[in-house]
């Protein structure tokens, strides 16, 4: 049987690199907001040899007045542009004037999103962030409402809470690499791969906070850093069997999947393993620091 | 013992059943997709709304709603979606157009709907002077396209040249009539989509509820007019922030990898389930089977819009049902081990569970309801089958699952 909570400060170091490193790269890095939270177009166009034509018709857009256009080659060899808004009429013109130059060139899909609509979806992801937080914390408090070993239910939601932030932070720093080293951008998937973090995380913190109150009640006498390991013990292979069954799928979906959801599965993968981590290291030792003197 | 056989078979029929329902060569309806998939045009217009009352916002977005799809149903586009979105203080219209080739098209038709509207001289006493009539400043009355009735196309009798003839509804004649009566011997300007095309003077007060457009306009110019406003005149301006088209052969194409990927995935889950907790993995299988059944059942029927990101939370929520049947599992392997008999483990698995999946489901659903309320459309689909999702793998990872156990599960029957 590991003794988790004797080494929990392993933990603590490791969670302290992986905050600081997260905090150190979105503050320095940022992300790289895709067009529907800045505005901006994007055109995804398949092309014959679309290796060798790529820059042509990158120059060609950035010098019909669109401004500053990356592009990107996505796994089925389509490529994607990104510019400035544009209006339907300059559409047009341009699609013409690219069917004029390359014939068998075909249109997969436009975006043009004003900057008005980027603007309400951040204000409306940190609203929503901050009500399921809130949820959460009422919830348990209330289903927690029953304390044993003197440990008040707003401990539990709040170790709760702060694991999910964990997991969320980790989260959006994978996605400021990607975006610095692949030009990854942040969609509204992106906001979906959070919120879904966010679940998985409460979602196994909840399931180990749940052992070791049953613990707690069944073995009273036994000190808290004996019941704490016992529970881990119990809910390891359960931890590990259900990020095991969630992961397949995941993996499936990036092999397998379209290429538009690819940074969604990583995201998640991230998520599932940090949450996993987190629910049985991070959880269970700061609730033994918080209340081992609280007997 | 009867009773669960009873119940096993009302299961497996009602498997078969819901099967049918969606496997598409057995069913006529198909499921409801999002534009990533279907493919499409989502256009996004912003109402101006700011020359009527806050009182009439709602009224007027419905009138802006049946004039618009009433203009794409015209132009024989199948089945619009349409809808009325109130985000802050902006009023939107959403057009979902699926699978059309021609947007630029689309957008025009859209875009060339009149927004006709009368408007009256601003209190400028200076400004009566003929040689000023050039620096004219005119100011919106209420009265627009929304209350007109028809137009029908005339011909001037003294010029012979093309009129256009407007006929207001009850309301309108009434606007109409107080409008002339205060503009009296004071041009009245008629503005077409921000431009007068005509300015007549006010001669007297009209009771009719009769106008005419005298502009300078052709036959063909004039009919084509008379075409649009009896098509629907918009009640407010509308204006174009934002478009996403998607071509259906690139959704097609990601539908198929989605779908395939999920199949893997759930193969996977089955062998992992199988390998690990043998016969008793094979059984929560078949209840997870029951889960895919009833869930995608219940996305066909209500429907859900599946959207990319909906179907991965849906192949993503499989992986977490899972987890209900893990849990009982490994509580009910503890009890085993302590020597009792694997059916009482089992029972006693349930019981301890419990609360460990009830909580963290619970947590899962608020999440999602706060997600549905709180976000846009993009957001919603992912919100939506997430929730039925969680709801649905209670029930089978308890209910259903546990049915299985009692029933397929041999062993020493304590009481046959």
């Amino acid at each position: 049987m590991i003794n988790f909570i004797k080494n929990r400060k392993v933990f603590y170091i490791i969670s302290g690199i992986l905050i600081i490193s997260s905090v150190f790269v979105i503050s320095f890095w940022g992300l790289k907001w895709g067009v529907d939270f800045k505005g901006g177009s994007l055109w995804e166009l398949n092309v014959p040899n679309s290796l060798t034509v790529k820059d042509k018709i990158a120059d060609y857009l950035q010098g019909s007045s669109v401004g500053q256009t990356t592009v990107q080659v996505t796994g089925e060899g389509n490529l994607i542009f990104r510019f400035s808004s544009i209006s339907e009429e300059k559409h047009q013109q341009l699609l013409q004037d690219l069917k004029r130059q390359f014939p068998d060139l075909e249109e997969k899909r436009f975006e043009s999103i004003g900057p008005v609509i980027g603007k309400e979806l951040t204000r409306k992801m940190v609203w929503a962030f901050l009500l399921v937080v809130l949820g959460i914390l009422l919830y348990l408090s209330y289903s927690f409402s029953q304390s044993f070993h003197n440990i008040p239910s707003y401990k539990y939601s709040l170790l709760a809470i702060l694991c999910l932030v964990h997991d969320t932070l980790i989260v959006v720093a994978v996605f400021a690499v990607l975006g610095r080293f692949l030009n990854w951008e942040v969609n509204s998937d992106f906001i979906v791969a959070i919120l879904t973090v966010l679940g998985y995380s409460v979602h196994d913190t909840i399931v180990v906070y749940n052992k070791v109150r049953e613990n707690l009640r069944l073995f009273s006498k036994e000190p808290l850093d004996v019941i704490i390991n016992k529970s881990i013990s119990q809910t390891l292979i359960r931890s590990i069997n259900t990020s095991l069954t969630t992961i397949f799928p995941l993996v499936a979906l990036f092999l397998m999947g379209p290429h538009s959801i690819k940074a969604l599965v990583l995201a998640m993968v991230v998520g599932v393993i940090a949450g996993t981590y987190s629910s049985l290291a991070l959880a269970t030792s700061l609730l033994y620091d918080w209340n081992r003197r609280s007997r | 013992m009867r009773k669960n056989v009873i119940l096993l078979t009302l299961v497996l029929g009602g498997a078969v059943l819901m099967f049918l329902f969606i496997y598409p060569r057995f069913s006529q309806k198909d499921f409801s997709y999002g534009l990533d998939i279907y493919g499409g045009t989502v256009l996004i217009y912003e109402a101006d709304l700011h020359n009527i009352s806050p009182a009439e916002y709602f009224s007027a977005m419905n009138g802006l709603k049946d004039v618009i799809e009433r203009r794409v149903n015209y132009s024989g586009i199948k089945e619009p979606r349409i809808s009325v979105e109130k985000i802050g203080e902006h009023w939107r219209l959403r057009v979902e157009l699926a699978g059309i080739k021609d947007v630029d098209k689309a957008i025009k038709m859209i875009g060339q709907t009149p927004y006709l509207e009368f408007r009256e001289l601003k209190n400028n006493p200076e400004g009566t002077d003929k040689d000023k009539e050039e620096k004219l400043e005119f100011q919106p009355t209420i009265l627009t396209g929304k209350y007109l009735e028809r137009a029908e196309l005339g011909f001037d009798p003294t010029t012979s040249l093309p009129v256009v003839n407007l006929q207001f509804n009850s309301k309108g004649t009434k606007i109409f009539a107080e409008l002339t009566k205060k503009n009296l011997n004071k041009p009245l300007a008629i503005y077409l989509d921000g431009q007068p095309i005509s300015i007549p003077v006010v001669r007297e007060v009209i009771t009719s509820g009769r106008a005419q457009i005298s502009g300078k306009f052709t036959v063909a110019e004039a009919r084509t007019l008379v075409q649009r406003l009896n098509q629907g005149a918009l009640p407010v301006p509308i204006h174009l922030i934002s478009q996403q088209t998607i071509s259906p052969i690139l959704g097609s194409q990601s539908l198929l990898k989605i779908k395939k990927a999920g199949l893997w995935g759930f193969v996977g889950i089955i062998i992992f389930m199988i390998i690990v907790y043998g016969y008793e993995g094979f059984l929560a299988s078949l209840s997870l089977i029951i889960y895919l059944l009833i869930s995608l059942t219940i996305f066909k029927a209500l429907p859900v819009t599946l959207t990319l990101a909906g179907i991965t939370g849906f192949i993503l929520s499989i992986g977490m049902a899972v987890d209900a049947n893990i849990l009982i599992f490994e509580y009910s392997k503890e009890r085993y081990q302590q020597g009792i008999s694997k059916k009482a483990a089992f029972r006693e698995g349930f019981k301890n569970a419990w609360p460990a999946i009830r909580d963290s489901n619970i947590s899962t659903i608020i999440s999602a309801i706060i997600l549905y309320y709180f976000t846009s459309s993009l957001v919603r689909g992912f919100a939506l089958t997430l929730a039925i999702g969680t709801a649905v793998s209670i029930i089978t990872a308890i209910y259903i699952t546990r049915l299985f156990i009692e029933t397929l599960l041999p062993g020493r029957k304590s009481n046959p």
